[in-house]
């Protein structure tokens, strides 16, 4: 049974499937885990207990939280442009499944191994802007509109350095396959990617809380000044598909930033995927932190740090790995 | 037919309200912030137009917790009257109340035994730090900073457990009386109060470590909404927005009133007149109040906290009266007109937060959207105390 079940997995496509269909399970989940994990993690920050009435120590408080979204009625606001309003939270949840397709939990486990891995996640979390501009577009509202355009200036800007971080990386190892770049880590700490290319990972981790859009920038839905900017007009699980896509965009950039600088499934005792896993759950948890600690930035200061600093600092340290590439060959 | 939202945003609605849009072209964009956003802290109405995210023009619009309180006052009894002063600032109920008070003391001549004097200027400045640490939590959730708040909000806990022990009450006070206060200090207020002292002073360094330090919020308080001290006094600003431009004018210390003039406390004041000094005063005056409530405990003198013989039909001699007090925002200030009944004539309340207000329309034009949420904020704003 389990040799003809590895024989039909060994075919492409039907791992593909079989991937697509363990990693809708695993957002659905982590979905779940996520929002038990940032009401527990605020509530230690807010020295409150968070969650604790629902079920023990309020575990199934996520349960609640998704039944009462799920049972809610979806209104579509006067005026809203019915087709793009509701595509939105489709488009931003759908792109989602496909970039956790090339993320290496471990050798082994690896939904498709294709050398382009990084570009595939690159290109598909790239989506998600434009669902972000569907819906403050679509909403009829003025604050929706007002975050969407931030939304938009923000991932295009944090985009660049982004990507210059990550070029960083594959300009190094000489692949944008993710476990070609996450093996050769797997030889102790200090081969890990995180000492080598220092400035890359911080530069990463910045752009990734931008992109992702969680506090200190999240701009986009800053409630303070816009209530909830693009996501104002959404209610039910029109909101609710928003929000697991935040938490699954979350994890992407997490997963990223493990194979890219953390070693990716290295780790003594354990198994690799739950290496793997822990170092995902704890830039998670870096993220989460920030956002229960800082202040909102502003708009022209976020996009200061990005043109100002953050781009001509990937751009020197892309040049110095090239050259450091070219001279050690 | 109902008007929608839309229109009454533009076309002649806006236009016999707000005057014609500023831009020609139409490419400006008109947003309604309130009555009801989490910014606004209450029921205030801002009509922005927008040119991107830039404000062109802002127009506060006020109203919409318009409680009569100075109608309420010419139908009702001097006596009467008390409750409603806590309710006009529910944040710094007590200053209300001692304005109110000492119209009325001023006006019929009671005097006030010292012990009580003594004992009004600690649990005044009790609430003065209980308002100060309210504003500095909603300040920063405007900021986008979740969890001062609940800091400030554990903080506000222990005050208000200790005033509830010598008022009754919790946040809408009516502790004053006539002649004094209601009820002495019991020797677990003095306990308690002097161990929330030693506390709160280890916590205020905290609170600069973790928050004012911060480089981000720096950067969105510091050159954000600069108001100069020429602005300020024509909009007769008072309180820590006109202290903020440097101008150190305290009612405490300007015009004494009870035993202010006995007491040794600095007025905190500002240079730039941004944002950053408005807050800077405002954590510099929490720590001023530790200091008068300790020399206030420690020279709380025995006695009477109540003058004995007040009449229990209270009628005040023909003529008007007015008694400022600080509060926290400021300058308060209550005018009785008395015609020699049970009643007064006329009551005119000073609310220090309309002035402050006032200021926004023009401190606000030409910043960005993020910054006006940043400077109505810095000003400290309590709806109720502006629509009265």
């Amino acid at each position: 049974m389990i040799a003809e079940l590895t024989a039909l997995l060994s075919h492409p496509l039907w791992r593909m499937i079989a991937a697509l269909a363990a990693v809708m399970a695993f957002l659905a989940v982590n979905g779940l885990v996520l929002l038990y994990a940032e009401r527990k993690v605020a509530g230690f920050i807010q020295r409150r207990p968070g969650p604790y009435e629902v079920g023990p120590h309020g575990l199934l408080q996520p349960f609640a939280d998704a039944g009462k979204l799920i049972s809610k009625q979806l209104v579509t606001p006067m005026g809203a442009d019915r087709l793009l309003f509701w595509l939105a939270p489709l488009l931003s949840l759908a792109p989602v499944v496909v970039c956790f397709l090339p993320i290496p939990f471990s050798p082994v486990l690896t939904g498709m191994d294709i050398n382009l891995g990084l570009l595939l996640i690159l290109a598909f979390s790239g989506l998600n802007t434009l669902a972000l501009c569907l819906a403050g577009w679509g909403s009829n509202n003025k604050y929706s509109l007002l975050g969407a355009a931030r939304a938009v200036a923000q991932s295009v800007a944090y985009e660049i350095p982004l990507l210059l971080a990550v070029l960083a990386v594959a300009f190094q190892v000489g692949s944008l396959d993710l476990s070609a770049i996450a093996a050769p880590q797997t030889k102790g700490l200090l081969s890990w990617n995180v000492f080598v290319q220092p400035l890359a990972f911080v530069i990463f981790f910045i752009s990734a809380v931008a992109e992702t859009n969680r506090a200190p920038f999240d701009l986009p839905e800053a409630e303070s000044e816009l209530t909830a900017g693009f996501h104002t007009e959404y209610s039910g699980m029109g909101f609710g598909i928003f929000f697991l896509a935040e938490y699954s965009y979350m994890v992407v950039v997490c997963s990223v930033a493990t194979a890219l600088f953390l070693g990716g499934w290295d780790g003594p005792v354990f198994p690799g995927p739950w290496w793997f896993l822990g170092k995902v759950f704890a830039l998670v948890f870096a993220l989460m932190w920030f956002r229960w600690t800082f202040p909102r930035v502003r708009f022209d200061q976020l996009l200061n740090v990005c043109w100002k600093w953050m781009i001509p600092l990937g751009l020197a340290n892309l040049a110095a790995t090239a050259f450091l590439v070219k001279w050690v060959h | 037919m109902p008007q929608d939202v839309t229109s009454r945003l533009t076309g002649d609605y806006y236009t016999a309200q707000f005057g014609p849009r500023l831009s020609e072209e139409g490419d400006t964009l008109v947003l309604n912030i309130g009555p009801q956003h989490p910014a606004t802290h209450g029921v205030l109405r801002i009509v922005v137009e927008l040119d991107g995210e830039y404000i062109r023009r802002a127009e506060p619009v006020l109203g919409y917790i318009h409680r009569m309180h100075e109608k309420m006052g010419e139908v009702k009894t001097y006596v009467q009257y008390l409750p409603n002063m806590g309710r006009v600032d529910y944040l710094h109920a007590l200053a209300w109340n001692w304005a109110y008070v000492g119209a009325v003391e001023k006006l019929a001549g009671i005097t006030v035994p010292p012990r009580a004097e003594y004992i009004r200027a600690i649990t005044c400045e009790l609430n003065r730090i209980n308002s100060h640490l309210l504003w500095w939590g909603a300040y920063l959730l405007d900021l986008g900073a979740f969890t001062p708040i609940v800091y400030a909000f554990a903080d506000r806990e222990r005050i208000m457990d200790i005033l509830q022990l010598a008022t009754g009450s919790r946040l809408t006070y009516c502790y004053f009386r006539f002649g004094g206060v209601s009820a002495d200090l019991s020797d677990e207020f003095v306990r308690r109060t002097r161990g929330f002292i030693a506390d709160f002073r280890k916590r205020l360094p905290m609170y600069r470590g973790l928050v004012t330090d911060n480089m981000i919020l720096r950067g969105r308080c510091e050159e954000i909404g600069m108001l100069s001290p020429e602005m300020a006094r024509r909009y007769g600003a008072t309180g820590p927005v006109l202290r903020g431009t440097g101008v150190a004018y305290d009612v405490r210390r300007a015009e004494p009133y009870s035993v202010y003039d006995r007491l040794d406390f600095e007025v905190p004041t500002g240079k730039n007149g941004d944002a950053m000094d408005r807050y800077e005063v405002r954590m510099e005056e929490m720590s001023q109040c530790l200091r008068i409530i300790e020399q206030a405990l420690d020279a709380l003198p025995a006695g009477a906290h109540l003058t004995p013989d007040l009449p229990e039909r209270f009628t005040p001699p023909k003529g008007e009266v007015y008694f400022a007090v600080e509060g926290a925002r400021g300058k308060i200030g209550v005018y009785l007109l008395s015609d020699g009944g049970p009643k007064p004539y006329r009551v005119k309340l000073r609310a220090p937060g309309f002035s402050n207000l006032s200021l926004f329309a023009e401190l606000a034009r030409g910043t960005l959207l993020a910054d006006a949420v940043s400077i109505l904020g810095s000003l400290d704003l309590v709806i109720p105390e502006i629509d009265r």
